[in-house]
Parts: structure tokens; sequence; C-alpha cells
């Protein structure tokens, strides 16, 4: 998926397997990888003559996205019923916590 | 009419005990105390609320509530008992009815609920593992390159726990410990299931003010019991500045998408944690915890017996 992430334009299966080289696959296993991904919605795939060439369905920020935001949504709507770390403070509150944080004996990093 | 009475009697008791829960005091002192009441008082509502209804719509007490809307209720499809068109069996049909819509409504957003959590953590866990990589910073985590200060656990089977790169650059060592521990404790011990009713319950009675204040209180004290579980391996001072970072560092720097939909910190949740991580009021006693014990017991025994118990 890093392939066709990192990649300007669709690639065929023979593509993709050059770029992993290091990773010594076979043909056939980065085909059904590449199938399995567009079965799921991950990749898109269009005829070239006799060969598929494989897209990236979403950039992979907008996955990241999509995660983090399923995650952290707490209006119940999408909820996913992950307990979250802490909920997010902001405005006024953010900065009180920063000073009780001072008065903990060690200033705010970063 | 004795049993319909005390069935609605613990139905608005339920409500009643559940508004002073959601403001008292000691929860904050023993959490598990307080989790397992909370359940208790949502079961027995839900029992006593669906019993009151279904008391009323019955005639006859021979087998209890609940024996006795079974039997009524086989008579009616079996045409042994034809249905009179009196007005007061008009009136106990309306009651029936709407004692079985509750019923059915309480499986149903359950369900639907439960379907809808495994669909969505499904889609988590396909998409952490084409996205996040690991990290030795804090191994045994899935990292997600993502700016902002996030972190979270995947429960179930196949449980994960996800923190962003955000909050890798903003903690030390100690502190993802910390978090890392928080999240295993959840993790461990299931809290998502806990919490599951008390999503149901909200999202079933969007409109009730005592739903959401209930699911609220269960969060945030399911958030306090990881604390605790923490504090037996890791000094508190290590959890809090945690806190207090990823806390102040997601509402300043996610992103405008993501601001929008995460619920602010209405009542100072993150505040109370720190202050009872830095300043720790002992917890409850033991009779006071045995007299939480029998009130959640009483809670759950008193309908569950009016229900079954023919008088």
């Amino acid at each position: 998926m890093d392939v066709l992430w990192e990649a300007p334009e669709s690639l065929t299966v023979r593509q993709v397997s050059a770029q992993l080289i290091e990773r010594d696959l076979a043909h056939t296993t980065v085909m059904t990888v590449l199938d399995r991904l567009s079965k799921k919605g991950f990749a898109r795939r269009q005829r070239d003559g006799r060969a598929w060439r494989y897209r990236a369905a979403e950039s992979r920020e907008a996955y990241v996205t999509e995660l983090m935001l399923s995650a952290l949504d707490q209006t119940g709507d999408r909820q996913a019923a992950l307990a979250r770390f802490v909920r997010s403070v902001s405005g006024s509150e953010a900065r009180a916590l920063l000073n009780a944080l001072e008065a903990l004996g060690e200033g705010p990093k970063g | 009419m004795t049993a319909v009475f005390v069935l609605a009697a613990v139905a608005a008791g339920c409500v009643q005990a559940s508004s002073m829960l959601a403001v008292a005091g000691w929860p904050r002192r023993s959490p598990a105390a307080a989790i397992v009441l909370w359940q208790a008082i949502g079961l027995g509502w839900g029992l006593a609320a669906v019993g009151t209804l279904i008391g009323l719509g019955t005639a006859t007490r021979r087998y209890g509530v609940a024996g006795s809307a079974l039997s009524q209720l086989t008579g009616f499809l079996d045409g042994r008992a034809p249905i009179s068109f009196g007005l007061l069996s008009a009136a106990r049909l309306v009651c029936m009815a709407a004692g079985l819509v509750l019923l059915s409504l309480l499986v149903w957003v359950l369900l639907s609920v439960s379907a809808a959590v495994l669909r969505a953590r499904q889609r988590q866990r396909v998409l952490l593992s084409l996205l996040a990589h690991g990290d030795p910073k804090v191994p045994g985590a899935l990292v997600v390159d993502y700016p902002a200060a996030a972190a979270y656990c995947l429960p179930g089977l196949h449980s994960a726990i996800v923190i962003s790169a955000g909050t890798l650059d903003l903690l030390d060592s100690d502190e993802l410990a910390a978090v890392l521990a928080h999240e295993r404790a959840h993790i461990r011990e299931r809290h998502d299931l806990v919490l599951l009713p008390f999503i149901a319950l909200r999202r079933g009675f969007r409109w009730s003010h005592a739903a959401r204040q209930a699911h609220r209180a269960v969060a945030l004290l399911v958030e306090m019991h990881a604390d605790d579980r923490v504090l037996r391996q890791r000094p508190a001072r290590e959890l809090a500045t945690a806190l207090l970072r990823v806390g102040a560092a997601g509402g300043c720097q996610a992103p405008a998408g993501a601001l929008a939909a995460v619920e602010p910190d209405m009542g100072g949740e993150v505040a109370a944690r720190v202050t009872r991580l830095l300043r720790p009021a002992p917890s409850l006693s033991v009779p006071a915890l045995a007299l939480v014990g029998v009130a959640a017991a009483l809670a759950v025994i008193v309908p569950v017996a009016v229900l079954v118990v023919p008088f």
C-alpha cells in the first residue's frame, strides 16, 4: 500500500513488485495482495491492455484522518466505544492546566 | 397492585438515585464500587420500568408479574383470552403494548450499538494494519503519523493501543509508560463492555438528560479506575503530567475538522482526574463499601423478585 501511496500514477503489478525488490516477493503474491486491497476498497484498478493498473483510492492522510476522527469522536454517533486517554481541553482551560503543570515544578516542554 | 407499585417505585428510585450519584463526590474515591452501583441502577431501572408497564397491562398476579404477563400474552395469541373492549381492558392493552415496546427498544439499541461498535472496530483494525507502525519508545503499541496528541485503545480479542506521533513528541518516556499502563488497564478489564450498555441507553434515549448524564459519569469513572490501576506500578506525577500535556495539546493542535468532532471538556473532567491523582482522597471505608454493595444488590434483586415471585 505504501508503494501505491508514493506513486504519482497508477501502477501495474510488475511495477509494484519492482519497487518491493528488497522484499523479494513472488509476482503472484503481489498480485493477490493488490487484488485484495482493491476488493476492500483501498485501491482502485482499471484495465490496461492485458494487465490491471492499481492506484490508491484515497491518500494516506485521508485514511489517517478517518482513523483518528472515528476514534476520537465522542458525540456518540459513530462511537467505537474506544476509551480515550484524555479528552481534549481548549482555550482558557488549557492555559490554566499548563499553569498547573508549571506549578508542579517543571514547565511545559515544547 | 402492590407489585406494580413496588416496580414503579424502584424505577422512579433508580432515576432519582442516578441523578444523585452523578453529582456525588464519593464515586471519585472508589470508582470501581461506583461503577458497580451504576450498572445495578441501570439494570434495575430497565427491569422495573418494563415490569411496571406490563404489570399494569396484566389482569392476574397468579404467577408473578412476568409469568402472568406471559400467560396472558400466550392466551391472546391462542385466542383463549379474547380481547374485550371495555375501558379497563383497553387501558391494559395500551400499557402492555408500551411495556413490550420499551423492552424491545432496550434490547434493540443494545444489539444495534454492539453491532455498530464491532463494525467500527473492524474498520479501525483494517486501517491500522495499513497505516500504523511500531516504535521502540512505546513497545506493544501502534503508532499513527498524526500531528495532534491522541492516545486510545482498541478493545476486543485482537486489542491494540494506538498512539499518535504527536503524543510521542510531546511526552517523555516515563509519561508514555504511564499512558500505556492506563490503556492496558482498559483492555485487561474490558472497560468497553462496562460502557456499552450506557452508550446504548444514551443512544436509545437521546432526549434524556439522565441517560446522557449516566453515560458521562460512567465514562469518567472508568478513566479514573484505569488511572488507579496505573498508580500500582508508576508514580502519580507521571500520569498527571501526561494527562495535562495530552489534554492541553489535543485542544490546541487538533486540525479544524477534528476539533468539531470532539466534545469539549465541559465538566472539568481532566482537572478532576489530575486533582485526585495529585491529592488522593482515601477510598471509601469498608462499611461504606458494604452499603454501596447492598444498595446495588437491592436495585437488581427487588425488581427481579417482584417480577418472578407471585404475591
